[in-house]
């Protein structure tokens, strides 16, 4: 539990996985700035973080739909710690697929959410850790991200997006020493998750969580959460268009 | 939606809807629920009492947050669905220790209070719930209510099996400890008259528990191993793992795989374990308290009829008659009682109107889930303890009658005064039926 200085920045710390990866890093006595939608669950998680060893937490609010807020809250965040070693993008909400097919609105709100929101972060945060020439920035994408099926092609249209977005903003920092690491989390037995059918390719959010934590300190590039959504994907991808598009997915 | 079932796995009970309780500062809409409601987090309540067939089950487990530890007072404040394990890799490494643990480490706080759980250190420390200075309850009305020991709805809480409410945090004092370990004593008696008089020697050790092998008759009746130890230096001990799981049982056992042979080899086996009678050694404190917590989903080994937990407690007499009865019906009845924990409670008073502890010996058996034998025979053993003046745990218990349960829990009727009028479980429902 020695303070080891590092620099936390997690966005959207009150989701399950990125609460459990938050508590991997105040376990190692990092400083952390986490935000959530309202100030009463950021203090919430903020006060779990100090409880648990990390050496400064400050809860700021932020909501990813008010995207000149939330550059703003991005520079405040920047200001007060002097820049960051890690930032994790982990918000996000999991979109009711029929009433986005019902409801164009819904499927709009859904991709401002889950990627016009995340990349109206991800540009001022890449123009600072690109000038700092260091750091690590982590976003949450999903394996829905690999491929649209009919059950939830909204998200994974976000979701994929999202990996678009973040190939290209790896290339372009590498050169300049910035990590980027894209998530990819499968099932994940959390709020976003109760209403599914858990079969057995759940996991825990904890385990989810320190999954995420391991991927960003390796600096890895792509992570599937856990590692055995890698080969099914890879699966999943492989099946040709015309038979992947009769198929109940 | 994944799986509410209770720890033995009988009986099954289908909730109507689940609602996860995430935010303490922004409650779920219970207004809009329709059925009975109940709260819900790791499960492990033995029979029905976290179950509630056709109602709403409030899931708390994201309710898991740490609020405030003060390392100097050992007070530590945590909302509801903390698990005792979250709390124990927290205060260990700092030279503290939970006032009391049950037999797994994967219960939440809430839970705890709900049933006002017990450990090895009950002759000393009392239950759980007397070591809980403060609790926020949120009623179905939206009303939360923080209360203290002295107040009736605390009192009613504690050992309440969530009746009153959804507890949304809660705060504990901890108590010092030197380390992490456990110098502990493990002893072979060999029969109930050598289990009374090792009890007898209780007060000087912190934890005490007995583990008794019920198939013995005759001679051998009530023989076991007896197990007392204290905390002890220790460096460092592994964290717990992530998950509850980690060497997991995959499957149900088909047709399970106890059975009253199985069961016989086993008791003589662990009986027999260790070539002295009498050892000594320091342990981490985790397999010392947590034993089967190691072999995740143990209970599969009982088949997909899952099993039953019979725990009593009867009052002391000088040469132990109640229990010598309970152990004889047992022995006789041909059910493949699997090894039992026996203990002697002592006579701190229990804090909540409904707790289980009362002074005397309790004793906590599994028996594989075989239909109308099993039930019989634990329906005789409930008249001999109920003779006896003694009580049935309801946490453990999936069967027990109306009429039992009002001769175990006279203070069922003043319970009902706090209750809140919209939670209720399968358990309640089953013990209050007219």
């Amino acid at each position: 539990m020695r303070p080891d200085g590092l620099r936390v920045l997690v966005v959207g710390a009150s989701s399950a996985i990125a609460t459990e990866t938050a508590r991997a890093y105040a376990e190692r006595g990092a400083r952390l700035v986490v935000t959530a939608r309202t100030p009463e669950r950021g203090e919430a998680v903020a006060a779990d973080l100090r409880v648990r060893g990390a050496a400064e937490v400050r809860a700021l609010t932020l909501d990813v739909t008010d995207h000149a807020g939330g550059t703003a809250v991005i520079d405040q965040a920047w200001t007060a710690f002097g820049g960051f070693d890690v930032a994790l993008l982990a918000a996000g909400v999991l979109p009711d697929q029929l009433r986005c097919e019902a409801d164009g609105a819904a499927a709009v709100a859904a991709l401002d959410v889950n990627l016009v929101g995340i990349v109206a972060l991800l540009t001022p945060l890449a123009n600072r850790f690109g000038a700092a020439g260091r750091g690590c920035i982590a976003v949450i994408g999903s394996v829905a991200g690999d491929r649209g099926r009919q059950s939830n092609y909204v998200y994974g249209a976000a979701k994929g997006g999202l990996d678009r977005f973040l190939q290209g903003l790896r290339n372009r920092l590498h050169r300049s020493g910035v990590a980027v690491v894209t998530l990819k989390p499968g099932f994940v037995d959390t709020p976003m998750t109760s209403a599914m059918d858990q079969g057995p390719l759940f996991v825990s959010a904890r385990r989810a969580g320190r999954a995420v934590y391991r991927a960003i300190e390796r600096r890895r590039d792509v992570a599937y959460v856990p590692w055995f959504w890698r080969p099914i994907m890879l699966v999943v991808r492989a099946i040709p268009e015309r038979v992947f598009k009769r198929l109940r997915l | 939606m994944r799986a509410y079932r209770s720890w033995g796995r009988y009986p099954e009970a289908t909730p109507a809807a689940v609602v996860p309780v995430v935010w303490r500062s922004d409650p779920p809409p219970l207004e809009r629920a329709r059925g009975p409601l109940l709260a819900y987090a790791c499960g492990r309540s033995y029979g029905d009492s976290c179950l509630n067939d056709g109602g709403v089950l409030l899931d708390v487990r994201r309710l898991d947050r740490l609020i405030s530890f003060d390392g100097e007072r050992g007070l530590l404040c945590c909302e509801a669905g903390v698990t005792l394990a979250q709390i124990l890799d927290l205060v260990v490494p700092r030279g503290w220790f939970l006032p009391v643990v049950p037999g797994t480490r994967w219960v939440s706080v809430g839970g705890a209070i709900a049933n006002d759980i017990h450990g090895k250190n009950h002759h000393r420390a009392g239950t759980f719930g007397a070591h809980v200075t403060r609790l926020e309850l949120l009623r179905s009305s939206g009303e939360r209510i923080t209360c203290t020991p002295a107040d009736p709805i605390f009192q009613s809480t504690v050992g309440g099996l969530g009746l009153t409410g959804v507890i949304l945090w809660a705060e504990i004092a901890l108590k010092r400890v030197p380390g992490a370990g456990i110098a502990m004593e493990r002893i072979r008696f060999p029969d109930l008259n050598g289990f009374l008089e090792l009890a007898a020697e209780d007060a000087r050790f912190e934890y005490t528990v007995a583990w008794v092998d019920c198939l013995a008759r005759g001679r051998r009746l009530g023989r076991g191993v007896y197990l007392r130890g204290d905390h002890a230096p220790l460096e460092r001990t592994a964290p717990s793992p992530l998950e509850a799981q980690r060497l997991r049982v995959p499957m149900d056992a088909p047709g399970g795989l106890v059975n009253a042979f199985t069961m016989r080899l086993f008791n003589e086996a662990y009986y027999r374990a260790g070539l002295r009678a009498r050892r000594r050694a320091t342990v981490p404190y985790a397999p010392f308290f947590f034993p089967l917590d190691a072999v995740g989903e143990w209970t599969r080994l009982y088949g997909p009829k899952g099993f039953v937990q019979y725990q009593c407690v009867v009052p002391d007499t000088p040469n132990g008659e109640a229990i010598r009865t309970v152990f004889d019906r047992i022995a006789g009845s041909g059910e493949a009682a699997s090894l039992a924990v026996l203990k002697r409670f002592g006579d701190l008073g229990s804090p909540g109107w409904l707790s289980f502890p009362r002074p005397g010996l309790t004793l906590a058996v599994d028996f594989p889930f075989r239909g109308a034998s099993t039930l019989r025979l634990l329906d005789e053993l409930d008249a001999v303890v109920a003779a006896a003046g003694g009580a049935v745990y309801p946490a453990k218990d999936a069967r027990m009658s109306p009429a039992s349960f009002r001769a175990f829990f006279p203070a069922a009727e003043r319970l009902e005064t706090q209750r809140d009028p919209r939670f209720s479980s399968s358990f309640w429902r089953r013990v209050r039926a007219a």
